[in-house]
C-alpha cells in the first residue's frame, strides 16, 4: 500500500518531475499548487520570479498529464508574514537572510506539511534537489543545483514527512526526463533569485519597504569615505555599488565589512578584513546522523565548504574554521557536513578573526 | 449532454454551410438555425425575433449589460443585486471602470433575495438617469429565486430595461420571457443539458443594445459573428426538452434535494443551509460548515468520489470568499466554509447515500486542520 503524498507543485519542471515518480512509484499522490502571492502577476517574465497565474497553470496541465488530482492552496497570508515580512526584518536589522530557506522552514515543512497531515497525508513531496534516505539528508549528485543547504533548517520531525524524488537526478537528467514524460515545462527557464522580487531589483524592493535615509560609508578607522542612501541596502562582502568619493589609500578595492543598522553606518576595508575564522551561530538544529567525522561548514547558498570543528556553548553553536572564510553575514545559515551528509545547521549571529 | 441535444448536434455536424449564404446548403443550414430559434421561443415564451444567439451566457449578460447601457447614454446608473454572477459583475464594474458609470449593488436579505421596495428605493434616488437594471432569475451558489416578475414590473413603472440572467433557471423553474416582463433574459447551453459555447439573448423587440462586437450584423444586427449552426440546433434540442420534463425533473429534484439537506443536518448538526429553504432552484444545497473549509471538504469529498464546488475561484485559483455569502452577511471564515451540492438529472439516491456515509468523517478531519 503507497502513502498519501502530497506533492507540491511549483509550475517548474523540477516539481513536475517529482510528481510524476512518485505517482508512478504506486503512491496516491495530489498535487498542490501554493498560491504565495495575494496579487499574482499573470505571465512570468524570463526566469524570474514565480507564482504567476501562468505557473499555476503550468503546474495543473503537468497534474493533467500525470493523472493526479490537483488542488491550489492559498498560502499568501503565511508566505506574507512568514517569509517576506521575515525578509525585511532581517535586512532592517542589518543581516542577510535566505528567503528560500526561511519558506521551506516555515511554509513548505511547517504550514504546508502540518495541513496536508491534519488532511489525512503522510508525506510532502517537493522538486528539491538533495537526497533524503531513511529521514537522513544529503547533497543531490548534481553539485551545481544541489539545494541541501536551503533544507538543513528542517528537523527530523520534518524530515519525517518529507520525499525528494530528485536527489539521485542531475538537472539534465530531469529535464530529459520531463520532455519523455510529455511534460510541457520540460524546457521551461530554471526560476532565479527571490521569487516575491519579481523585477529582480532587491534593492530598490527594499528602499520601497524601508524607506531611504542617508548615512555614512566609513572604512575601519571611522573615517567617512562616502555615503550611501539606506544601509539596508547592503550585505557583508559587498563590493560592488559603493560608490565611495575617493579609492582607498592603498589603490584596493573595498568591500562591507559590516553594517550597523541603528547609526546607519556602513564599514567597508580591503578583503583581507572579510576574513573570518570564528563563527557564532544561535541555536542549532541537528537532523542528521550523530556520529560523523570530516566536518565541514557551508555558509551560504552553493558557497564553499570549510573544514571545521564545533562547541555548543550557551544554547547556541560556536563554528571554528580550520582555514579563513571571507564574506560571512549575519543571518544567513551555517549548514554543516559530514562530506555530503548533512549533521545540522543553525543561523549566523556573528563572525570574526580568532 | 441530453441525448436528444447530441443527436440534433451531431446530425447538424453533418451538413456544411453558412446560414448566412444564398447558395442551397445556406438556406438549408439556415432552416436549421430559424426553426432552433423558433423552438427556443416557444419553449420560452418569446417571439422568434426576440432570440439572439451568442456564444454563451457571459457574451449574453456583456450584450444586455454594457450594450443598454451605452444605447441609454446619457444615463449613468446601472442597478444590479449584489449576488449576481461574475459575467454580470465584472462587464458593470468595467463599464464604472472606464466608462463612467455609477454602478450600485442592491442590497439582499439574508437568503439572497432583492426585495422590490430596495430596487425602487434605489431607482427613485434618480430615475432618470437610470440606463439599465441587471437581477438574476435564481442564484448560482446558493439558489435563491428572485422575484424577477415583481422587480420586472417596477423597472417597467420607470420605463428602465430590465435584464435577468436565467441561466440557472431554464429548466428547473418555469420561465416564460413574455409572463416575467423582463427586457432581456439570458441563457446558456450547457446549463440546459445543451453544449457549451452556445446561449442565446432573450431580447424584446424594439430594445436595440449597442453591440459589444462588430461585424456582419447577422443578429439583429446587434450580435455579429457567423453562427454555430450545430451547437444551436443543440441547444435548441436542449432547451425544448428540458422545458418539457421540467416539471417531472422539478418534482424528483426538490424531493431529492430535501432529503439531502435533511441527512446533511443528521450528520451535521451544526451545518447552515444557506439560500431560502424552500424557494430555492430544486437542484441546489448549498452549505456552510463551521470550522471548516471549503477546500479541504471538496478535497477530501472528492478522494471518496462525491464530488461537489466551492463558491467562486478567482483566476489563479485561489479561493475567494464568495461574494454571493458576503452579501447575505456571512463573515468571511463562514463563506470560506461552504460547500454547494447540485442535484442534475442523472443524480439518484444513492448519490446521496454515498454522500452521508462519507460526510461526517470528512467534516471532522476538515475541522482539525482548520482554516489556514
Amino acid at each position: 500500500m503507497g502513502l498519501r503524498v502530497l506533492a507540491a507543485m511549483s509550475g517548474g519542471v523540477d516539481s513536475a518531475v517529482a510528481a510524476a515518480r512518485i505517482a508512478e512509484a504506486g503512491h496516491d499522490v495530489t498535487g498542490v499548487h501554493l498560491a504565495l502571492s495575494a496579487n499574482p502577476q499573470s505571465h512570468r517574465t524570463g526566469a524570474r520570479g514565480c507564482c504567476t497565474i501562468e505557473d499555476s497553470r503550468d503546474a495543473r496541465r503537468a497534474a493533467d498529464v500525470i493523472g493526479i488530482p490537483f488542488y491550489i492552496w492559498d498560502m499568501a497570508e503565511r508566505f506574507q508574514r512568514d517569509v517576506v515580512e521575515d525578509f525585511v526584518a532581517e535586512y532592517a536589522a542589518g543581516r542577510t537572510p535566505n528567503p528560500c530557506l526561511r519558506c521551506n522552514e516555515k511554509i513548505k515543512f511547517a504550514a504546508v506539511l502540518d495541513r496536508a497531515l491534519a488532511l489525512g497525508f503522510d508525506a510532502v513531496a517537493t522538486g528539491h534537489h538533495a537526497r533524503l534516505v531513511d529521514g537522513v539528508l544529503s547533497r543531490s549528485v548534481d553539485e551545481g543545483k544541489d539545494q541541501s543547504y536551503v533544507l538543513g533548517v528542517l528537523t527530523r520531525e520534518q524530515l519525517g514527512h518529507a520525499i525528494f524524488p530528485l536527489g539521485d537526478s542531475t538537472k539534465a537528467e530531469v529535464r530529459e526526463e520531463a520532455a519523455r514524460r510529455g511534460l510541457t515545462v520540460a524546457d521551461k527557464p530554471d526560476s532565479h533569485d527571490i521569487c516575491f522580487i519579481a523585477d529582480g531589483d532587491t534593492r530598490g524592493f527594499l528602499a520601497k519597504r524601508l524607506g531611504s535615509a542617508e548615512g555614512p560609508i566609513v572604512d575601519q578607522s571611522g573615517e567617512v569615505v562616502g555615503s550611501h542612501q539606506g544601509a539596508h541596502g547592503f550585505t557583508i562582502g559587498q563590493r560592488k555599488g559603493l560608490h565611495m568619493d575617493r579609492p582607498a589609500a592603498d589603490g584596493r578595492p573595498r568591500y562591507v565589512l559590516s553594517i550597523e543598522p541603528v547609526s546607519n553606518t556602513v564599514t567597508v576595508g580591503p578583503r583581507t578584513a572579510l576574513e573570518v575564522t570564528s563563527i557564532t551561530c544561535g541555536p542549532p538544529v541537528w537532523n542528521g546522523p550523530s556520529r560523523f567525522d570530516d566536518l565541514t561548514v557551508q555558509l551560504r547558498a552553493h558557497g564553499e565548504v570549510y573544514p571545521c570543528r564545533f562547541e555548543e556553548a550557551g544554547g547556541g553553536l560556536r563554528v571554528d574554521l580550520d582555514r579563513p572564510a571571507t564574506g560571512v553575514a549575519a543571518g544567513q545559515a551555517a549548514v554543516l557536513y559530514s562530506g555530503d551528509t548533512v549533521i545540522g545547521s543553525a543561523t549566523i549571529v556573528s563572525a570574526s578573526r580568532a | 449532454m441530453l441525448p436528444e441535444a447530441i443527436e440534433a448536434m451531431t446530425e447538424q455536424l453533418k451538413r456544411v454551410g453558412n446560414p448566412s449564404s444564398l447558395h442551397a446548403a445556406g438556406r438549408q443550414v439556415r432552416r436549421v438555425v430559424e426553426e432552433s430559434r423558433e423552438t427556443i421561443a416557444d419553449a420560452l415564451g418569446a417571439r422568434p425575433s426576440e432570440v439572439v444567439f451568442t456564444s454563451g451566457g457571459t457574451e449574453a449578460d456583456n450584450l444586455a449589460i454594457k450594450g443598454l447601457y451605452w444605447a441609454r447614454q446619457p444615463r449613468r446608473r446601472v442597478l444590479l443585486s449584489s449576488v449576481e454572477h461574475h459575467a454580470a459583475l465584472d462587464p458593470a464594474h468595467w463599464l464604472a471602470g472606464s466608462q463612467g458609470a455609477e454602478v450600485e449593488l442592491l442590497e439582499v436579505d439574508a437568503y439572497g433575495r432583492v426585495h422590490p421596495d430596495t430596487l425602487r428605493a434605489a431607482i427613485e434616488r434618480d430615475p432618470d438617469d437610470v440606463a439599465m437594471i441587471s437581477i438574476m432569475w435564481a442564484n448560482n451558489e446558493v439558489g435563491t429565486v428572485q422575484p424577477v416578475r415583481v422587480l420586472a414590473a417596477v423597472a417597467r413603472d420607470h420605463g428602465i430595461p430590465f435584464h435577468t440572467d436565467a441561466v440557472q433557471a431554464i429548466g428547473q423553474l418555469p420561465v416564460s420571457f413574455a409572463a416575467s416582463g423582463a427586457d432581456a433574459l439570458t441563457l446558456t447551453g450547457h446549463k440546459v443539458g445543451g453544449p457549451m459555447g452556445v446561449g442565446a439573448l432573450l431580447l424584446a423587440r424594439g430594445l436595440t443594445p449597442v453591440s459589444v462586437q462588430h461585424g456582419g450584423g447577422q443578429e439583429r444586427d446587434v450580435r455579429s459573428g457567423t453562427l454555430d449552426a450545430p451547437a444551436i440546433a443543440g441547444l435548441a434540442a436542449a432547451v425544448s426538452t428540458a422545458v418539457k420534463h421540467r416539471e417531472a425533473l422539478s418534482r424528483h429534484l426538490t424531493e431529492l434535494r430535501d432529503e439531502l439537506i435533511e441527512r446533511v443536518r443528521q450528520a451535521v448538526p451544526d451545518v447552515v443551509l444557506n439560500g431560502d429553504p424552500a424557494d430555492r432552484l430544486p437542484g441546489n444545497a448549498h452549505f456552510s460548515f463551521p470550522g471548516c473549509e471549503g477546500d479541504a471538504l471538496l478535497m477530501l469529498l472528492d478522494a471518496k468520489g462525491v464530488e461537489c464546488s466551492t463558491g467562486s475561484a478567482c483566476s489563479a485559483g485561489v479561493a475567494q470568499p464568495s461574494h454571493v455569502l458576503l452579501a447575505m452577511g456571512a463573515d468571511a471564515a463562514a463563506a470560506r466554509g461552504s460547500l454547494r451540492f447540485t442535484l442534475g438529472h442523472t443524480s439518484t439516491r444513492e448519490d446521496v447515500d454515498r454522500l452521508i456515509e462519507v460526510l461526517p468523517a470528512v467534516v471532522e478531519r476538515a475541522r482539525r486542520a482548520g482554516l489556514s
